[in-house]
């Protein structure tokens, strides 16, 4: 493990009972790693699994009924899989925290924004009320909130979207973790605001050093912001590489239905390329490759046996049997696999 | 990038939730009206002993049974006591057994059905088939069942409605904290670190409080019922006592020769468990987010 890592998630596998019995997995065989200072980002559809995978990570599957049946997330050389619930409340939101998809349902409605900032400090610093008061108008301040005494006085239901989202990024901040969390955190926002809001955390990167792990279906704000990509597709990471590579030579068929079907500027087609079919029911994964009954190159094998993530080459990770015969053929001639 | 336009976005000037459900409560007329009605009752509870005309206890052996005059404006009793006097100051026992009991029932309620709400698993499963358990039961009967038990009098009605209270808070209340439970603000509680009480007594009990205010005016009424029903059947307030459940209970032996004996005791339990309910009914119409 480099001196660098922060986190370290591998093999990590959550499944969600579905009947007494019979439970299935949202995901399987995710491995990541998240370094110091690094915005990485993971990327796929609705259901592919993001969500699940970064609940998963701070443990807050309680109120569901997904359980983490595989697997072990290093943070800072500890498991946090392995932690009680006590030291893992500890971790969230001091050395963790999450900022979500919706930020006018994120903050409770009946509390003023001061006052759920100040709870947020408390919780993880020995402040008194005034001194955590006074460092919550200083985050407010840092976030870019124009006039942090009377936004904190305000209730939430008087921000609008993206003010909502900078008082969420400032109570996620305020005890200056070492990871953020960013599940989906501009998809209700417009254009603009979202802009504004990733200019925001690549500041908070640039002058805190916090990672950032930003979930997003959308390749355009991955391209704007991270350095490296995961791609997920039904539960599987199927890809992993440096931002330029992802997009000027993506390896996975389906990153590279991904990237076809970005509408081109300046370019006037009848219609997009797609990805022919849906993602596949969680209870009804295709046996094999879970992207086949999809994926345009499909042999037989494809349907029987599921591909390994492997390395492509230094920078790329692919999870296809394409990629797997090519390497499974060098290894024929001489060298060792693995 | 800049951050002007971001900037001038003003702040919504929004009117004040208090102010904004003012407006909507008044603009309910059948509400206003019960409310005003509470109010004069709740004056009467507070005031009776000094606003009755004559000693609700004393005895006028020469005016037996009097019908309403300018005098005696509901007339007199079997004793020649004062009907109006003595239901000025029944009021404050009437009012003051129903407020208690579903104050005590309320919190014990609340309380179970917030913890079940949350916790779900065995805490859900225990509160939910012990209120199934008390749901099962007519009301009144229970209430008499309870009282047989403990005995009567005035605190073992409170206690008797109070138990027969419980149930419906839990329900509502396990099922308001069963909504607010998993919105986006409690998970976002959660991932910073809040522990369970927190996240209870402070992200989901405030949001829940409408639910409770609601059922709370609401079940008065019942209380009301219940605690003159317990008093008329002689196990509540001692039949001398100003209590309206006994001035009824006493009445209908005369409902022959003095039938205003039980019109007038009849006729307040009516219109106040009416103004309780209709109150009820507005506060549920004002404060339903879903009929903003």
């Amino acid at each position: 493990m480099n001196e660098n890592n922060l986190l370290k998630v591998e093999n990590l596998r959550t499944e969600f009972k579905i009947s007494r019995k019979k439970s299935v997995a949202a995901i399987s065989d995710v491995t990541f790693e998240i370094d110091k200072g690094e915005i990485v980002g993971l990327v796929g559809e609705s259901g592919c699994g993001k969500s699940v995978t970064s609940l998963s990570i701070i443990r807050l599957l309680n109120d569901t009924s997904g359980e983490i049946t595989h697997g072990s997330v290093w943070f800072k050389g500890n498991n946090l899989l392995k932690l009680s619930d006590e030291e893992m409340r500890h971790i969230r939101g001091k050395e963790i925290a999450m900022i979500f998809q919706e930020p006018m349902t994120s903050l409770n409605p009946v509390l003023r924004i001061d006052n759920q900032l100040i709870e947020a400090i408390q919780l993880h610093t020995e402040y008194t009320k005034q001194e955590a008061r006074k460092h919550a108008l200083e985050t407010l301040r840092s976030v870019g909130i124009p006039d942090p005494e009377r936004v904190s006085r305000c209730y939430p239901h008087q921000l609008s979207g993206g003010m909502s989202q900078r008082v969420m990024i400032a109570m996620a901040m305020s005890c200056y973790p070492d990871l953020l969390i960013a599940d989906e955190p501009t998809t209700a926002l417009d254009v603009t605001i979202q802009a504004q809001i990733l200019d925001l955390m690549q500041g908070i990167r640039n002058t805190r050093g916090t990672s950032i792990l930003l979930i997003t279906h959308d390749l355009g704000i991955v391209a704007e912001t991270c350095s490296r990509v995961y791609v997920m597709y039904a539960g599987r990471i199927i890809e992993e590489a440096p931002v330029d590579i992802l997009f000027s030579n993506p390896s996975h068929p389906y990153t590279q239905g991904l990237i076809a079907s970005i509408p081109k500027l300046g370019l006037e087609a009848e219609s997009l390329p797609f990805i022919p079919g849906s993602v596949p029911d969680i209870t009804m994964m295709p046996g094999g490759c879970r992207f086949h009954p999809r994926c345009r190159y499909a042999t037989e094998i494809c349907s029987q046996k599921e591909p390994e993530l492997i390395s492509i080459n230094e920078s790329q990770k692919c999870r296809c049997w394409l990629k797997t015969s090519e390497y499974s053929i060098k290894t024929e001639n001489g060298e060792s696999r693995k | 990038m800049q951050t002007s336009t971001f900037i001038d976005q003003p702040i919504k000037k929004a009117e004040s939730r208090a102010k904004y459900y003012f407006r909507k409560f008044f603009q309910r007329k059948t509400a206003v009206i019960a409310a005003v009605i509470i109010l004069i009752f709740l004056f009467f509870a507070i005031f009776g002993p000094q606003i009755a005309p004559f000693d609700p206890s004393l005895p006028d052996y020469d005016n037996l049974y009097g019908a309403p005059d300018a005098v005696h404006w509901f007339g007199t009793d079997e004793f020649g006591r004062d009907v109006l006097s003595r239901l000025l100051v029944g009021t404050r026992n009437s009012l003051g057994v129903s407020l208690a009991s579903v104050l005590i029932g309320a919190a014990i309620g609340t309380f179970l059905g917030v913890l079940a709400g949350y916790y779900g698993g065995i805490i859900d499963s225990i509160v939910m088939r012990g209120s199934d358990i008390l749901f099962a039961m007519p009301d009144i009967l229970l209430a008499i069942a309870i009282v047989a038990i403990i005995g009567p009098g005035i605190i073992n009605v409170v206690i008797a409605v109070a138990v027969f209270t419980i149930p419906s808070f839990a329900r509502i209340m396990r099922s308001a904290t069963l909504s607010v439970k998993s919105s986006l603000y409690v998970e976002a509680a959660r991932s910073i670190g809040c522990k369970n009480s927190r996240i209870l007594w402070v992200h989901i009990f405030p949001s829940t409080v409408q639910s409770m205010i609601v059922n709370f005016t609401m079940r008065i009424g019942t209380a009301i019922l219940a605690a003159a029903s317990l008093s008329f059947l002689g196990y509540g307030a001692k039949v001398d006592e100003p209590d309206w459940g006994a001035m009824l209970s006493s009445g209908r032996n005369y409902l022959d020769i003095a039938p205003h004996l039980v019109y007038f005791p009849g006729l307040l339990i009516f219109i106040a468990v009416l103004a309780f309910n209709l109150l009820g009914d507005g506060l549920r119409d004002t404060l339903d987010p879903k009929l903003k």
